[in-house]
């Protein structure tokens, strides 16, 4: 059983403090990723897991058993790395069979030479060979065993990068960005193929990446970092339906958040401009709030009035499946965005006036921190990995 | 391409066209031409003599004594050259603290020059006041005539050689060092190859392969090219056991005046010389495997 457990670990790089006690638990077979932007130190983090970097405090457990001294190669973990990190001189079958090797042989078995011929080194190989040859045909790498990682495509380096960490069996996988060099079109299929052989192996995943789609599409939960600290753990559609602060609302979903500001005037209402919304929140009236309401749970009406957004249309993105409509409201200095379908696009003209009304429940409300304050019902989603 | 235009192009390149004529292919031509004549520097006739030079050169124990110790000392000075340079600059590579100062140190050397350095080398070596024989007095140990000893006069010379040029080595591994992802140590380590000697296998030396292959090929022409410390410390001495490639050539060119003989030597350092380029230029190329 491969549970992976973080209790509050911190870091440092001299007096910049990058990691600020993170705690996490990932369940044996769970697909965890740690999403934020570059600079938040998740990269760190996967590092400290994979015992690259010693942590300065908390402690890292994999199983029961607590591996702060272990080193990488007897944590049991493997890594993928955004570089792929292929040995450039070895062949991919050598690429592959090379932390077999270094598991299963004994110092004088590698020698160059003579290792080879020493006693039981042969049987030893054959078999490495052997289980290199079986991952290779599995992620289909088996026409590319001769060749040099300088002679292969991206995407094809970033799959021997891949068989080389599942070759070992671990108990656990680390990713760190595996996807961001590659293409957008290979990116689609590598996260088929990442999902894949996490159903192929029984092994635990931690994937670092900035990609909230990444993030979103393969996880069973994301964990959400700014600035060295977790901000919210949860399943994806958790994250998107209720975050936690106003940043994670923010950085989530695609296009951006509305965001408007607010005050509130009773426990069930607040006013953004001349515009009533219904909210749930136990803030004193006048609080200044901030508004964050999600553009597919904005809707066109037909007329303005009460708990109405009227604005000019700025612009329309044409998606195909769904129309973006950007419009401009008085007195907020970003346009809005409305996701809407795309019958409308005829009669949705630059600076035509338009009225939308948020779906109920609809609007998110965060306090001067930035925290959100109320929950609103979502309809109830759970994942099947989780408890 | 017009015709004015290609007259224009012709035009525009003469200048570097006759530079090197004059400056480069002229006097190789010259060389060659020379080496197949029995000229005198200074004489008024010469004859062409065909391979004559050559023939001579086949059996003059001078030049074979000079060809003999130019490929020795090579072949004491790049390995000894690799290997120290190699170390120091994991040496330094591997430090935090006065790393800078570490890198000046060892570099000095390789800036000195050789005609000063020399005659401090040589003070050091003296047979009575030198350091280096009061040091083997001072262990109990004999000391010994370094200069003046046919068997330990060309290994002396080398070890000159090699401290003269690790520090370029050492500088050049540094630079090649910085350029090995540290992601792939990592990968390393992940993988299970974590001593340092499974670290050099597996990662520092097949990736400085490209900056071996380089500095290999510099040190070589470097010490095909040994004449300084030859000229200024034993002038070939004692009896041909120093006497290197160059310093015949220049013996035989300048000092004997024999013109031709000394071209024909020339030709053949020249295509010692060039072979090596040709060699490194191919390799350089073949480096493909490292994208």
């Amino acid at each position: 059983m491969a549970r992976l457990t973080l209790r509050d670990i911190s870091k440092s790089f001299g007096a910049v403090s990058v990691l600020r006690d993170v705690s996490l638990e990932a369940q044996h077979g769970e697909f965890v990723t740690l999403l934020g932007p570059s600079g938040c130190g998740k990269s760190t983090l996967l590092r400290i897991i994979a015992g690259l970097e010693p942590q300065d405090a908390g402690t890292v457990a994999i199983g029961d058993r607590v591996v702060d001294r272990w080193k990488p190669k007897d944590r049991d973990v493997a890594m993928v790395f955004q570089s792929y990190a292929l040995y450039p001189h070895m062949t991919v079958a050598a690429n592959l069979a090379l932390p077999l090797q270094m598991r299963r042989l004994s110092k004088a078995q590698r020698l160059p030479l003579v290792g080879p011929l020493l006693p039981g080194s042969r049987y030893i190989r054959e078999r490495i060979a052997e289980e290199v040859r079986g991952v290779a045909k599995s992620l289909e790498l088996a026409s590319l065993l001769d060749r040099k990682p300088g002679q292969l495509s991206g995407g094809q380096r970033q799959r021997v990068a891949l068989a080389r960490a599942m070759v070992r069996n671990p108990a656990l996988f680390l990713m760190d960005e595996p996807l961001s060099n590659l293409d957008a079109k290979l990116r689609v299929q590598m996260r088929a193929e990442i999902a894949d052989l996490r159903r192929k192996v029984d092994a635990t995943f931690i994937y670092v990446t900035h990609d909230q789609t990444e993030a979103m599409t393969m996880s069973d939960r994301v964990a959400v970092m700014f600035d060295g600290r977790l901000v919210q753990v949860g399943p994806p559609h958790l994250l998107y339906d209720r975050p936690a602060t106003r940043r994670v609302a923010e950085f989530i979903g695609s296009p951006r958040i509305n965001l408007l500001d607010a005050s509130v005037r009773s426990n069930s209402s607040a006013m953004s401009g001349t515009c009533e919304f219904q909210i749930h929140c136990d803030l004193a009236p006048g609080t200044a709030v901030t508004l964050g309401i999600r553009p597919e749970a904005l809707h066109l009406v037909d007329n303005g009035g009460a708990g109405v957004l009227s604005g000019r249309v700025h612009h329309v993105e044409y998606l195909g499946s769904d129309l973006l409509v950007y419009f401009q409201v008085e007195g907020n200095s970003e346009p809005l965005v409305l996701r809407a379908p795309p019958q409308h696009a005829a009669s949705l003209r630059p600076d035509a006036t338009i009225h939308a009304s948020p779906r109920r429940d609809g609007v998110l409300v965060f306090d001067d921190k930035g925290d959100a304050v109320s929950t609103p019902t979502v309809t109830p989603f759970r994942s099947q990995r989780t408890s | 391409m017009s015709t004015h235009e290609s007259r224009v192009g012709y035009a525009l390149a003469a200048p570097g066209i006759l530079a090197l004529l004059l400056l480069f292919i002229g006097p190789t031509i010259a060389i060659f031409v020379i080496a197949a004549t029995d000229w005198e520097l200074g004489a008024d006739r010469l004859s062409f003599v065909g391979l004559e030079n050559f023939r001579v050169m086949s059996v003059d124990p001078g030049f074979r004594a000079a060809l003999f110790n130019t490929i020795v000392y090579a072949l004491i000075v790049v390995p000894a050259t690799m290997i120290l340079g190699l170390v120091t600059a994991l040496l330094v590579e591997s430090t935090r603290t006065w790393q800078a100062f570490y890198r000046a140190a060892h570099f000095l050397p390789a800036m000195a020059t050789m005609a000063a350095m020399a005659i401090a080398w040589e003070a050091l070596l003296h047979p009575t006041i030198g350091l280096v024989n009061h040091a083997l007095i001072f262990l109990g140990l004999q000391p010994e005539n370094w200069l003046h000893n046919r068997h330990t006069v060309l290994p002396v010379l080398a070890a000159i050689g090699v401290w003269q040029n690790f520090g370029n080595a050492m500088v050049l591994f540094l630079a090649g060092l910085k350029a090995i992802p540290q992601d792939l140590y990592a990968a390393a380590a992940v993988d299970g190859a974590d001593s340092p000697l499974d670290r050099l296998r597996t990662v520092t030396l097949p990736l400085l392969g490209p900056t071996m292959m380089f500095v290999t090929i510099i040190v070589g022409l470097r010490s095909l090219e040994v004449f300084t410390s030859v000229q200024i410390l034993t002038q070939g001495g004692p009896d041909q056991a120093s006497n290197v490639l160059l310093y015949t050539l220049y013996r035989e060119s300048f000092e004997y005046l024999n013109t031709g003989y000394g071209a024909a030597i020339t030709v053949v350092f020249l295509v010692m010389v060039c072979t090596l380029t040709l060699i490194q230029a191919r390799t350089m190329d073949r480096r493909v495997h490292y994208t």
